[in-house]
């Protein structure tokens, strides 16, 4: 089942030497799956996320001939129409938790606000909403994270209250820019790992955009490979070491590996023409 | 790693760095001890807080709370250091957005450090330095907003390298940048190493980086270090302890059904 359909999504920025073409000409099918997007800083990838939710700011622009949410057009939906979509049927998690969270506003109070958006309730019910939620992203004393305020969090808390968050109203599609960069190892696959249970436990889609070919080679189902803005190359994630496209290949061959020790490392040549669309 | 050799290098025991007093004394560095021999390349792993850029900064005298004894180059440190030891040890620091001044060119920065280090025939050495970490004079006159992350990281380490020291402290100097140019940087500090024998003690959090650019590392825990190994033993997976046995399959990727509730 086919939960989000883009085609031809551009997004363009206009700069003093000209338009800026950011995201050029992206087109794909999310259904029921852990899509990775991956790319280097500058490849668009948080940009196609951000598009996706009509997140992009004037004076971007954005133009798609499609982008549509189970079937419904978002392109012509209102802003009013659209704030319904954010949070509710789509949402986002974003790199770090420190800016991401209300630093002065409780944990629990930010959670019962998320789910507040989109169901009635009393206060008690909003409450055992909330603190069931942190319970499901595995934290063991739900009830003191609840009267907390986030400054008093570490790194990995803070990301599975926004995990929380952002699931509890629960959303169709997930959208997770980097959501484990600003976490120490150890820490990042307890996080991939709460993540990956719900996602899959509501049956949603997940856009995971991340710059770690190893994490997302290994956590997704099926890989997005962007370059300056285009998507070069789509495979399914177990063979991204079997990746065709030279820039990939390039990728892959520029990362130290603990398995095979090398003297020198390749350097990535890059050539103009991965920049225009293939023949 | 022999004594003879330690005392050319860097020679670490029993440090312990806090900071602040009475309740809010934390202890971020304790009882390290870190033999790094001449023409060594040592990496200090950890996660973030477990003390390993703090023993970098207690070196170079970013910090002053410190206790027990440090040499370097059989010269013990005290609470100032010498300008001798300025010659002897320079770092590169993790952000090179942050680390260079703004509206200082490339030349700027260079020249003032060769300056600071009173060394003579500025010119030369600022072309040769810009050479060596393969930018080349076209650079020279451009400020670093003009630069990429890549050839910021190259300026400050060409910054590092100005009083030809002998040893460098390498804090996360990859980290900040995209894998492509993480490869450029990895293989000008091997070539920088091999032309001018440096001593190399890197920080990182990334086995990998560690694996590719070192030949022991030293695992650190909560200011501790609870696991000194080769690269070879990290490579074959032969650690001892739990928390870098830990790290090592952490490194390797995603495992699924692995949840932990810490």
């Amino acid at each position: 089942m086919t939960l989000l359909e883009v085609n031809d999504l551009n997004v363009s920025f206009p700069t003093r030497s000209g338009e800026f073409e950011a995201v050029r000409g992206v087109s794909f099918q999310l259904g029921q799956e852990r899509l990775g997007i991956v790319g280097e800083s500058g490849s668009g990838k948080s940009l196609t996320g951000r598009a996706i939710l009509r997140l992009i700011r004037p004076p971007g622009k954005l133009r798609a001939a499609s982008m549509r949410l189970q079937g419904e057009e978002l392109l012509s939906m209102s802003e009013k129409q659209m704030r319904r979509v954010r949070g509710q049927r789509m949402s986002m998690i974003m790199q770090d938790p420190k800016f991401s969270l209300n630093p002065v506003m409780r944990v629990g109070e930010q959670i019962v606000e998320a789910y507040a958006q989109a169901n009635r309730g009393n206060r008690r019910e909003r409450r055992e909403k909330a603190l069931a939620m942190l319970q499901s992203v595995s934290i063991r004393d739900p009830e003191r994270v609840f009267d907390a305020y986030p400054h008093e969090m570490s790194g990995g808390m803070g990301q599975r209250i926004m995990i929380a968050m952002m699931l509890i109203p629960d959303p169709r599609i997930l959208i997770a820019d980097e959501p484990t960069s600003a976490l120490d190892v150890t820490v990042q696959m307890q996080v991939l790992n709460i993540m990956d249970r719900l996602v899959s436990e509501r049956g949603m889609g997940l856009i995971f955009i991340s710059h770690d070919l190893n994490l997302v080679s290994s956590f997704c189902d099926r890989v997005l490979i962007m370059y300056a803005g285009r998507i070069v190359e789509t495979c399914r994630a177990d063979r991204l070491h079997a990746a065709e496209h030279p820039y990939t290949r390039g990728l892959l061959n520029s990362l130290p590996r603990l398995d095979t020790p090398r003297e020198r490392l390749a350097v990535l040549h890059r050539d103009p023409s991965w920049r225009e669309p293939s023949a | 790693m022999s004594d003879a050799g330690a005392e050319q290098g860097i020679s670490i025991t029993g440090l312990d760095v806090w900071f602040g007093d009475g309740d809010e004394r934390v202890d971020a560095v304790r009882s390290v001890d870190l033999q790094v021999v001449k023409g060594a390349s040592v990496g200090l792993v950890g996660e973030s807080g477990s003390g390993k850029s703090t023993i970098l900064r207690a070196l170079t005298g970013l910090v002053n709370s410190w206790s027990g004894t440090m040499q370097v180059d059989g010269e013990h440190l005290g609470k100032r250091r010498s300008r001798h030891f300025y010659d002897t040890v320079q770092m590169v620091f993790q952000d090179p957005y942050a680390s260079l001044h703004p509206r200082h060119s490339v030349d700027q920065v260079l020249s003032e450090t060769l300056s600071l280090h009173k060394l003579k025939d500025i010119d030369r050495r600022i072309v040769r330095l810009l050479d060596d970490v393969g930018l080349g004079t076209a650079f020279r006159f451009r400020y670093p907003h003009q630069l990429s992350g890549g050839q910021r990281q190259r300026v400050a380490i060409a910054r590092a390298l100005a009083s030809e020291p002998s040893i460098l402290l390498l804090d996360e100097p990859t980290s900040a940048l995209d894998v492509s140019v993480q490869a450029e940087i990895l293989n000008l500090l091997t070539d920088l190493r091999a032309e001018r024998q440096l001593t190399y003690l890197m920080v990182s959090h990334n086995l990998a980086v560690v694996g590719h650019l070192c030949e022991q590392l030293a695992v650190m825990q909560h200011g501790e270090i609870v696991e000194f190994l080769s690269v070879r033993d990290l490579r074959a997976q032969r650690a001892s302890q739990p928390y870098t046995q830990q790290l090592l399959r952490s490194s390797m990727g995603f495992v699924r059904d692995e949840v932990t509730t810490a």
